[in-house]
């Protein structure tokens, strides 16, 4: 009686745990790719190259707590004279956990008056924001802001 | 509602920064959003956003699907002349949009 028992539960906990591993097989790979810091770090490679990039010159204005992550305003702000000699080249903005490490690429130039961009991005997670100034003289400059977001856009279902 | 929405001052005094506001209706479909029967929505985004001054370009974005449904954009330039700023949205299956505004520069 005894060892019937034991022999039914333990078949019955094996076909759980066989049930339990094949759902969660679909389950991990419908989780969305998700762009990691070395895909970040990547993103940012292929955009400066080798040069250094220095924190400073750059603000990134975005709100640090967002309730909905399908539209999150954000401005760029580079300080520069804006002259011929001495301008703002682009704007490069990246982030570290969508499924895409870019957000987005602004070419300016001296006929901008003022190094200073603004859209509505999206975001899927809470996360660290990079923006990248690239000069007239070669040089790199940034800004990392973290957000934290409430509800996460891009991956979601369609209903 | 027209596609394209463009906010430039009517009148600016020569030298004067002016700040260009546009926004263009698209849906700015990801990519990564599934169906409820596990099909990927294909991606349908604007790729490009440049605008031109008389010809010239001025301002020029690359767009990737982390910017927000109608893509809202908005820069600086310098009043130089009269005339007109010229812009253009090209993106996914073959979406292409111009739009155009005056000014008058004293």
């Amino acid at each position: 009686m005894q060892q019937h028992e034991k022999s039914t539960r333990r078949r019955f906990l094996g076909l759980a745990g066989s049930a339990v591993a094949l759902g969660a097989v679909p389950i991990v790979s419908l989780r969305p790719a998700e762009a990691t810091p070395a895909m970040l770090a990547t993103a940012i490679r292929n955009v400066v190259g080798s040069a250094v990039v220095r924190t400073g010159k750059v603000k990134l204005d975005i709100p640090p707590l967002v309730e909905n992550g399908n539209t999150v305003p954000m401005t760029v702000s580079v300080t520069s004279p804006m002259t011929p000699e001495d301008f703002v080249k682009s704007i490069h903005v990246f982030n570290e956990k969508n499924p895409q490490p870019n957000i987005g690429n602004f070419y300016l130039g001296p006929r901008a008056g003022r190094a200073q961009v603004s859209t509505r991005i999206r975001l899927a997670d809470s996360q660290k924001i990079v923006a990248i100034a690239r000069m007239s003289d070669g040089s790199f400059w940034s800004a990392t802001a973290d957000v934290v977001v409430t509800l996460a856009a891009c991956t979601e279902e369609v209903i | 509602m027209a596609p394209a929405l463009i906010n430039v001052p009517k009148k600016a005094k020569r030298g004067e920064i002016i700040e260009i506001k546009t926004l263009m209706s698209h849906i700015m479909e990801t990519g990564y959003r599934h169906t409820s029967t596990g099909e990927v929505v294909p991606r349908d985004i604007i790729t490009s956003f440049t605008c031109r001054y008389n010809g010239a370009e001025i301002f020029r974005a690359d767009l990737f699907p982390a910017i927000a449904a109608n893509p809202f954009i908005t820069f600086f330039t310098v009043a130089t002349e009269s005339g007109t700023f010229d812009f253009e949205w090209i993106g996914d299956k073959g979406f292409s949009e111009s739009a155009s505004a005056a000014i008058t520069v004293e």
